[in-house]
């Protein structure tokens, strides 16, 4: 197999990836005035048409909201789980890590209406609770995957020699291990937040009537046709969960160079 | 309280959260809907308890669910050996260069970060009738009326194969850069020719990953509801688009819950089976990267 083959193959992997991606960018600064093809000039006017759409802000707000709180309480657990994980011998360890990375390997439907079908038994409807509930399970097992590959580079040693230097376990925890934990717990939260932020089928399980998160927004909105406004909310969605992560990554790795990794 | 039984406690006591949230938020609602499946739907309203076998007589017997059934699974192979063909040449391409390899890993973890919706719905802007392909096809003067290019099987495969590719790359590259380079100089030191040490070498032990890939690839196409919605025709529903028609539109949450578990033992099966020969590590592996 030559390498030309390959090289070639894997560029024309790479823009069928990406293509169909930066055309909705391309489209959305399109002056046309149906926002498709062909490209008549350069305009603004469907961000603007966006900014002025109240259904989307109020979708921006409750993702933002929902994707937040799952962050938090997905890698509080998540961060916890995976510690007792790569810290101790646990007896059961394989069952135990099954099981906390099961709800991927649940179909997302079957996860969705289980929990719905359960929590309705218990008299909690449709609501923000539930949708919250329903993000943090299934967030949960790519927090607890990501922190744990984070986890298993922090040397206990160090720790150790903060103890034997007098410190008590407490201090060590909050000014040893806390300050070396801190890349894992942020790249669990941004995990955590991004796949939250992104998910359609259980939300729409799960949310009450009248509230929309983007995506399912988005969903609605394709129901009627694709709209230019639609192509430019593509472009702040792109925009946000590619360009916040890339800068959570130099920072991450600022801080792990910091810390002495 | 002795030392020793405090540093057993700890674990546990750090587990405990995230086991208690899987019991009641997984594990009891998925015990709960094999319950609710043999529950029976009534005129009036609320559902009668009880042991019926009427939902699951429906689920298993009834042509148009096996139909369906039969269609999502081969929409999700069809997806699988598509993602296996473009991306194994790629990852090997990704595993073997030297520069940019890094660049290149970063590009691919990119699309898990770009919302699955906007992903999807990006092909109408390609392959709709007003998309990048009609419009060059026209100017150029090869078509004077656009042609009809989405809403079928193929462009719910293509929609598939566009989101699952990335994972499928990852597992095999993750494969491959677990084995040593030198095997295959030394297979080709041996008489092999570059294609032999390939097939012979690399390949079967790249099988794990290729694996992995697979089964993701194939699990999340069979189980999913956006893509047929927003790609496919009227007549394209997998057997996600009937979960939902049941619980959500009809409220047969009955039927609806055999229907899931329907979905849930087929592709359950296919994760015992590769748990049994290859174990979660791989899969963990990938999907940790």
């Amino acid at each position: 197999m030559s390498w030309l083959f390959l090289r070639l193959w894997t560029v024309l992997v790479y823009l069928f990836l990406f293509l169909p991606i930066g055309v909705v960018m391309l489209l959305s600064f399109n002056a046309n005035q149906f926002g498709s093809f062909p490209i008549t000039g350069l305009s603004f006017r469907w961000f603007f048409k966006l900014a002025d759409n109240d259904a989307i802000l109020r979708a921006f707000e409750t993702s933002l909201l929902l994707g937040s709180l799952t962050a938090v309480i997905s890698t509080t657990l998540g961060v916890l789980a995976s510690l007792a994980l790569v810290r101790y011998k646990v007896p059961g360890q394989n069952m135990i890590s099954t099981l906390l990375i099961a709800p991927i390997l649940v179909p997302e439907v079957v996860l969705a209406v289980a929990l719905l079908l359960f929590l309705n038994a218990l008299s909690i409807n449709k609501s923000f609770f539930l949708l919250l509930m329903g993000h943090v399970i299934f967030t949960l097992p790519f927090v607890v995957l990501v922190v744990q590959a984070r986890l298993v580079n922090i040397r206990r040693d160090v720790e150790e020699a903060a103890m034997s230097l007098g410190a008590s376990p407490r201090q060590t925890f909050l000014q040893i291990t806390l300050p070396l934990l801190a890349p894992a717990v942020f790249a669990g939260m941004l995990f955590a937040f991004t796949i939250s932020f992104d998910d359609i089928t259980g939300t729409l399980f799960w949310k009450p009537g009248g509230v929309e998160t983007v995506p399912t927004q988005i969903f609605a909105m394709l129901r009627n046709s694709i709209s230019p406004e639609i192509n430019a909310l593509g472009t702040v969605m792109i925009i946000l969960t590619v360009g916040l992560p890339l800068l959570g990554i130099g920072i991450v790795r600022k801080m792990s160079t910091k810390s002495g990794e | 309280m002795t030392i020793e039984t405090r540093e057993a406690r700890q674990p546990w006591i750090l587990l405990s959260p995230s086991l208690v949230a899987i019991t009641l938020l997984l594990v009891i609602p998925l015990l709960f809907i094999v319950v609710y499946s043999f529950w029976l739907r009534t005129a009036t309203g609320a559902d009668q308890a009880g042991f019926f076998l009427d939902n699951w007589n429906e689920a298993l017997t009834d042509a148009f669910y096996r139909d369906i059934l039969l269609y999502t699974l081969k929409i999700a192979a069809i997806t699988t050996v598509a993602c296996a063909l473009l991306g194994y040449p790629a990852a090997y391409f990704i595993a073997r260069s030297k520069g940019n390899k890094a660049l290149l890993l970063l590009l691919l973890m990119l699309p898990f970060w770009i919302s699955y919706i906007i992903r999807t719905m990006s092909w109408i802007n390609i392959l709709g009738v007003s998309g990048a392909i009609n419009s060059i096809l026209i100017s150029l003067g090869i078509i004077s009326e656009p042609i009809q290019m989405l809403y079928n099987q193929v462009t719910i495969v293509l929609g598939l194969v566009h989101f699952l590719l990335p994972f499928m790359i990852l597992n095999i590259y993750v494969s491959l850069e677990g084995i040593d380079v030198t095997l295959e100089d030394a297979a080709c030191s041996l008489g092999a020719t570059r294609w032999q040490s390939f097939l012979e070498v690399t390949l079967p032990l790249s099988i794990a990953g290729l694996a992995a890939g697979g089964l993701l690839c194939f699990v999340l196409a069979a189980g999913t509801y956006i893509t047929p919605v927003i790609l496919g025709g009227p007549s394209d529903a997998m057997f996600a688009n009937l979960v939902f028609e049941a619980i959500i539109t009809q409220l047969d949450w009955p039927l609806g819950s055999a229907l899931s578990l329907m979905l849930l033992a087929v592709l359950g099966a296919l994760v015992l089976v590769y748990n049994h020969f290859l174990g979660m590590g791989q899969l963990m592996k990938g999907l940790g990267k």
